[in-house]
């Protein structure tokens, strides 16, 4: 099965210390919110970029959706902060 | 007539007179436009723009196509910048052309509004000191998106 691609942008990829990182699918019913609590361990980073979960927006397959949701079968997940552009 | 719609995501700036006047050499009579510039709020040297490449275009297409569908548009321009940008420079055009002024009016400022909060833009302010921080979305401009949702 492909893997996982997660990307980081803004303060939670400088938080992070990566622009990505593949990991092996998680299971289609685990939410973007537990594979965060999963991801949270890997390092002091990624806890200090997933500690105030308010502020942290996903895409999945480059579409908005709620921290809630399941992966299913998403190839590429985005974490980032609410957009700031215009 | 199928409405000329153009996205650009782009490190290189642009004019906003040329974007102008190929908008009113459609048959319309009306063209409405927004330019957004880095604000000099004291001490900020430029801001960053970071974006999720291939997202971007794609909401801002989205958004594109639903003012097409909600308004009778003639063409609509939108150009949003990334990259280090000075104060002074151009950041985004949102331009539209339409036979009726309120249509050219409302579709543009619905535009600069909902890129605002569906397009994966970032900011980061760069301080002459060195410092800098990015810079916090605001709940107001989802209120002002929101409020475009019809009833």
């Amino acid at each position: 099965m492909a893997a996982l691609r997660i990307l980081y942008f803004a303060w939670v990829r400088e938080r992070i210390g990566l622009d990505e990182q593949e990991i092996a699918p998680p299971a289609p019913d685990v939410t973007v919110a537990a594979l965060l609590d999963r991801l949270a361990a890997e390092s002091a980073g990624h806890a200090a970029a997933f500690a105030e979960r308010g502020r942290l927006r996903a895409a999945l397959d480059q579409r908005f959706v709620p921290l809630d949701t399941p992966i299913g079968e998403a190839q590429e997940l985005a974490i980032f902060p609410p957009v700031t552009g215009g | 007539m199928t409405p000329r719609l153009q996205v650009r995501v782009t490190t290189e700036d642009f004019e906003p007179a040329v974007e102008l006047s190929q908008l009113e050499a459609l048959p319309g009579g009306a063209v409405a436009s927004f330019t957004g510039l880095v604000r000099d709020d004291g001490g900020l040297e430029a801001l960053h723009l970071e974006q999720y490449p291939g997202m971007t275009q794609r909401q801002l297409e989205a958004v594109v196509a639903q003012a097409a569908d909600r308004w009778p548009l003639l063409g609509i321009t939108v150009i949003h910048r990334h990259g280090t940008l000075p104060v002074g420079a151009r950041i985004v055009f949102v331009g539209t052309s339409s036979s009726h002024r309120v249509a050219a009016l409302e579709s543009c400022a619905f535009l600069i509004d909902w890129l605002k909060v569906s397009a994966p833009f970032w900011k980061r302010a760069i301080r002459a000191d060195g410092t800098g921080e990015w810079v916090e979305a605001h709940h107001a401009d989802d209120a002002r998106a929101a409020a475009w949702r019809p009833d």
